[in-house]
Formats: structure tokens, C-alpha cells, sequence
């Protein structure tokens, strides 16, 4: 039995344990009786929703290695779905639990069936080709419900949702990013992540080595198509009431910015980046009042490029080595030796595994040149 | 069982106006070392492609073993039986040189497990999973990579990388492996361990094989049969001593 114990590779469940843990202690402070503060239950929410999104948007861009600009798309038509799934069950179940559960699963099925739509021209095209289809996706889906009628989603003055109390909101959030994070880390770390991570490296050695491409592409597509929905139809609850505007291009590179500062193909890095920019928005929105408001963006700006220079840099290579944390987590844990469980098939971050260079999407180039060393040919 | 493991018929293929190959006959017989020879540019790769099923031809057929695979696509032609490595090196680079095997044994029938099975981690993800790893492992030994299989393929040596792409495309149980010029960037010490390493794959899988090289040792020291190829065209084909003796196929390599 201890045997059994010590053979389990802790660090793999390390991120279930810290969000249950997070989830446990603030969920039984609230259905305790204690009153946590409505704007902090607002944030963690937030970031639940971050998270969910971020992760989901990672077995794309990260492991499948195509980009993604339209995940905001995928989340808004799970956010109409589901909003209006719960309005109309209102009058009869009420707001029960039972109610959110059937809009969850709506507007998450609505959006991976859209993550199918999607997935089919990502068979035929690649890197900026697809960015641009799913950029248009998204704004497509953002103007339909923007023109729709009054009656049927709100229409530009969006779709009111039930409203569900946020002492029990919260935990239900924080239930699904677990949830989500289960599925996909256990998808990922399977033969058909495998597979979807081989599509990354070599597509035309995975074809030849008799992965069926087109299926996994799918595949990856509708999962993260479903998370994303799923993380609509929360934000539907969280915030009330729906507005289409609030799905453009700038949050879908949002999103694909957490995957990115997290780390390509690392699902852990990628929950720190959510939370961490979703809780930097939020605070910076929150002391930046008046006529400082301007400044919002300018500060969040400085503080992405100096994470990405600090990621990035050659020069701060030495700097980083001796303030890395998963270097210092490794020394920690003494990790097994076993080298055919090594977690994920984590892309470094300078050599960027994706058809597209993150680099020119961020615009922050910063020595190409040794990146195509350090890429390519180098280590022939 | 056919009498061939591959047999084409006027295989042929054109870019354009650009005939790449046209009118290829090759037959294999089983447990044979086949070579594809041909100068620069004689369509020795397209061929590959073609049998592959990365291009599909314009004339002609193919037969594995009997069966036509001509037409269908580049998976399907995997699971049918045909593995192939490719000239420039294509593993897959960010994933431990254990997975890359695993990747492909991906297909095989006792490893099915499909993907809700493995999202709700039911007894048979567990179990194809070790089976899968310990396969693996045993491919790695035999090819004498039991100890790197925790790296990351790109940091391999060039000579493993070779060998670490063979193992691949073996672990997809191939009826015909297509080797595309595996001596290429070897030195003479890392190619004698090849010729080896092939003869190895020949007896202990009882395999076909069919290999395009330059080098023109290795190629006689190896092959069976061989096929020359220059301009698409096959210029002559038999025993590999009387092909290589062959004035078209001399007048060809060294010109005049």
C-alpha cells in the first residue's frame, strides 16, 4: 500500500489538490453562514471562469498547436444558450440546482456542436489562415446576437439570466473548473493527447505513423468548444445579464494571452496566468477610477510585456534559471525518477510550437534570430 | 499470401507537365532488402510519397500483400502495412523518446481504448497504458535506446534519431518499412551499425524492406534487388550486382 502511494506522481494532481482545497475552504466558510464580501465572490468567480476558459483554449493553441482567436465566440454562444435555457425553465423547476445543471449542459453542447463547425475548415487550413476563420467566427456570433430580436435573446440590450444566489454560485464554479480540469488533463494525458501533441510537432510524421489527423482535430476543437460554453453559461449566472459586446476579438486574445504568458502546452502555467491577469483586471479597474481610468490599460500593458520579457529574454536567462519556480518545485519534491511519467509534453516557450509565430501575434519580437536558433536547427 | 509483399503497376505521377515518375514496376518479395537508387532529382522520394499516400498517383496502381491500397490516404495506408522514415528527419520533437514510440503504436488492435475511457480513467485506459509503455520499452531496447527514453527526441544525437524514427515506424507493425536514405550524414562507424541494425529488423521482424540510399557501398553490401531510377523512369532493375554494372546506370551516375 505505501508502495502504491509513493508510486503516484504527486505533481500531477498537484493543481487538483491546491483548487479543491481553495474550493473546500472558502465553500464551507460560506455555507457556514459566514458573508464573504459579494465583490470578492464576484472575483473568484472571475477567475473560475478565467480558468476554465484559459485551460480549455490550451488543448488548441498548446497542445494541437493551431490558434485560436475566436474562443470568446464559443463562449458567447454558451452564454445565450444557456441564459436563455434557464430563463425559460425558471417558471417551472425555479432556480434549482437542476436548472443550472440543464443550461450548463446546453450551452456547453450548443458551443462544442459550433466547435464541430468550426474544426471542419481547421482540416484545410493552417496558422494565419485559421486565426483569421476563427476571428471571424467569433465577431459573426457576437453580431447574431447582437441583432437578435427583444424576445427571443435581448437583442443589443442583452439577456437578463436568473439570478442564483452567490454564496452557492461560487462553489459551483469552482466545481466545474475542477471538473474541466480533470477532463482535460486526463484527455491530455492519454494516447489521444498523445496523438494531439504528436499533430503539434510533426503533422506529416503523425499521418504517416497512423494518426488519424482529421478525427483528433475535431476532437480538440469540440472539447475546447464545450469548455468554452460551459464558461459562458457561468458567466451568464456570475454577471446577471448577458451583452454580446463583451465577446469581441480583445477577449479572445485575452484568453489566448493567459494561455501564452502561462506557457504553451502547460495547463498549470496556464491557471497562474488566468488568475493572475483575471485578479490584475480587477484590481486595476478598481483603483484606477475617475479620470485614471485611462491608465487601466497602459499599466496591464507594461505588466504583460514585462512577464514576456522576463520569460523571453536571452539576457535574463541566468536571472530566471535562479528564480524558476519549477526548478525549485523539482528540487523540492526530488522527483521520481521514473522518465516515462514526466507530466505533460511541455513545449519550452522559446521554441514555440505552434504553426504560427506567438511572437508576431504579441508583437513583442524580441531576437528572432536566436529564437530560430534555438528552434531549428540548432541542436543538429 | 501473395507472391509479392509490394507490387506496382505503371506507377506514375505528374506535376503539371513535369513527370515526376511514370510507368514504375517494382515487386518485393517477402523478407527481402530492396533498394531505390537513382541520381539527384530521379524521383526516388516521389516514389515513396506515392506509396505513402501523401501524393496519389496519376497512372498506375500498388499492391500490398495482394491488396490494392492506391487511393486511400496516409493513415489508412499506415494501417494497411506500409511504415516509412523520412529523409530529413521528422520525430516528434517537444515529446519524450518514449512517447514517440507509443504515438505510434497508437492504432494497434490491443491497445484500443477510446476517448471517453480515457477521460473517465475506466480500467482499460490503465491497461492499454502499461501495455503500451512496456511495448515500447522493449522496441527502445532492441534498438539500444532504453536509456534515453525519458529526453526530449530533439536532443538526441543525430545516429539515435535515426534509429529512433526506424523504432517508430516499426512500432506501427509494418508488413513493408520504407527507409529514405538512412545513412544519409552518417560516418562510416554510425553506418556500419545501420547495415546491422537493418539486417537486425530483417530477421528478428521478419520484415520487408525497402531503402533508398547515395551511398553506394551500403547499398551493395545490403540490398537484395535494386531499381534505378533517373528522370522518373526506371533505367534498370534485377540482382543488385548486375544493375550496378549495368553502362545506363554507370553512363548515368558519372555521365558521359
Amino acid at each position: 500500500m505505501m508502495k502504491k502511494l509513493s508510486n503516484i506522481h504527486w505533481n500531477h494532481y498537484l493543481n487538483y489538490i491546491v483548487i479543491g482545497l481553495f474550493t473546500l475552504i472558502f465553500g464551507s466558510l460560506s455555507l457556514g453562514g459566514m458573508y464573504l464580501n459579494s465583490s470578492l465572490l464576484f472575483l473568484m468567480e472571475k477567475i473560475a471562469i478565467s480558468i476554465i476558459l484559459a485551460v480549455s483554449l490550451s488543448i488548441v493553441v498548446g497542445f494541437l498547436g493551431e490558434l485560436s482567436l475566436g474562443h470568446a465566440g464559443f463562449m458567447c454562444v454558451g452564454a445565450y444558450l444557456g441564459g436563455k435555457v434557464a430563463t425559460l425553465l425558471e417558471p417551472s423547476i425555479g432556480n434549482s440546482p437542476f436548472n443550472l445543471l440543464i443550461s450548463l449542459i446546453v450551452g456547453g453542447a450548443v458551443a462544442a456542436v459550433c466547435g464541430v463547425i468550426i474544426g471542419i475548415p481547421a482540416l484545410r487550413l493552417r496558422g494565419d489562415y485559421l486565426a483569421i476563420v476563427t476571428l471571424a467566427f467569433g465577431e459573426i456570433v457576437k453580431s447574431l446576437f447582437q441583432n437578435s430580436s427583444d424576445e427571443s435573446f435581448g437583442g443589443a440590450l442583452g439577456l437578463d439570466t436568473p439570478r442564483y444566489d452567490k454564496q452557492y454560485l461560487f462553489i459551483w464554479a469552482f466545481a466545474l473548473v475542477l471538473i474541466t480540469l480533470a477532463v482535460v488533463q486526463n484527455f491530455i494525458r492519454s494516447k489521444h493527447g498523445r496523438a494531439v501533441t504528436a499533430i503539434r510537432d510533426n503533422e506529416i510524421a503523425a499521418r504517416s505513423s497512423g494518426i488519424n489527423v482529421t478525427k483528433y482535430k475535431l476532437l480538440a476543437f469540440t472539447i475546447s468548444a464545450f469548455f468554452a460554453g460551459i464558461a459562458g453559461v457561468l458567466y451568464s449566472f456570475s454577471n446577471y445579464t448577458v451583452q454580446s459586446a463583451k465577446f469581441g476579438y480583445n477577449y479572445s486574445i485575452e484568453i489566448l494571452v493567459m494561455v501564452v504568458l502561462g506557457g504553451m502546452g502547460s495547463i498549470n502555467g496556464s491557471i497562474i496566468a488566468a488568475a493572475l491577469i483575471t485578479f490584475l483586471n480587477t484590481k486595476l479597474a478598481t483603483i484606477l477610477t475617475g479620470d485614471l481610468a485611462v491608465l487601466q490599460n497602459l499599466f496591464y500593458a507594461i505588466i504583460l510585456i514585462a512577464i514576456i520579457i522576463y520569460n523571453n529574454a536571452p539576457s535574463l536567462k541566468n536571472f530566471r534559471n535562479r528564480f524558476n519556480f519549477g526548478v525549485l518545485y523539482r528540487k523540492l519534491i526530488k522527483r521520481n525518477a521514473d522518465p516515462t511519467n514526466i507530466g505533460d509534453d511541455k513545449a519550452k516557450w522559446d521554441v514555440v510550437p505552434t504553426k504560427i509565430e506567438m511572437n508576431e501575434v504579441l508583437s513583442t519580437d524580441l531576437n528572432p534570430s536566436d529564437n530560430y536558433i534555438k528552434g531549428k536547427g540548432g541542436d543538429k | 499470401m501473395a507472391e509479392f509483399i509490394l507490387e506496382t503497376k505503371n506507377l506514375g505521377i505528374s506535376f503539371g507537365g513535369l513527370k515526376a515518375a511514370q510507368d514504375v514496376n517494382i515487386r518485393i518479395k517477402k523478407n527481402q532488402i530492396y533498394g531505390l537508387i537513382g541520381p539527384n532529382g530521379a524521383g526516388k522520394t516521389t516514389i515513396f510519397n506515392l506509396l505513402t499516400g501523401v501524393y496519389k498517383p496519376t497512372t498506375g496502381t500498388f499492391y500490398l500483400d495482394g491488396e490494392e491500397l492506391c487511393g486511400l490516404g496516409q493513415e489508412k495506408i499506415n494501417h494497411k502495412g506500409i511504415a516509412r522514415t523520412f529523409q530529413n528527419i521528422r520525430l516528434f520533437n517537444n515529446m519524450t523518446v518514449i512517447r514517440n514510440v507509443m504515438v505510434a503504436l497508437h492504432n494497434q488492435p490491443e491497445y484500443k481504448c477510446s476517448a471517453l475511457q480515457s477521460i473517465f480513467r475506466l480500467p482499460r485506459h490503465f491497461k492499454t497504458e502499461k501495455a503500451m509503455q512496456e511495448k515500447a520499452k522493449e522496441l527502445l531496447r532492441i534498438f539500444d535506446l532504453e536509456e534515453e527514453q525519458g529526453n526530449l527526441a530533439c536532443n538526441l544525437p543525430y545516429g539515435k534519431q535515426r534509429k529512433l524514427e526506424i523504432a517508430r515506424a516499426l512500432a506501427t507493425n509494418p508488413k513493408l518499412l520504407l527507409l529514405d536514405e538512412p545513412a544519409a550524414g552518417m560516418n562510416p562507424h554510425e553506418t556500419e551499425d545501420l547495415v546491422k541494425t537493418i539486417l537486425f529488423i530483417r530477421d528478428h521482424f521478419d520484415m520487408t524492406i525497402l531503402l533508398i540510399e547515395h551511398d553506394m557501398k551500403f547499398v551493395a553490401g545490403l540490398c537484395d534487388q535494386l531499381t534505378v531510377l533517373n528522370f522518373g523512369t526506371v533505367l534498370a532493375e534485377g540482382d543488385t550486382k548486375t544493375a550496378l554494372n549495368d553502362p545506363e546506370v554507370i553512363k548515368a551516375y558519372i555521365g558521359g
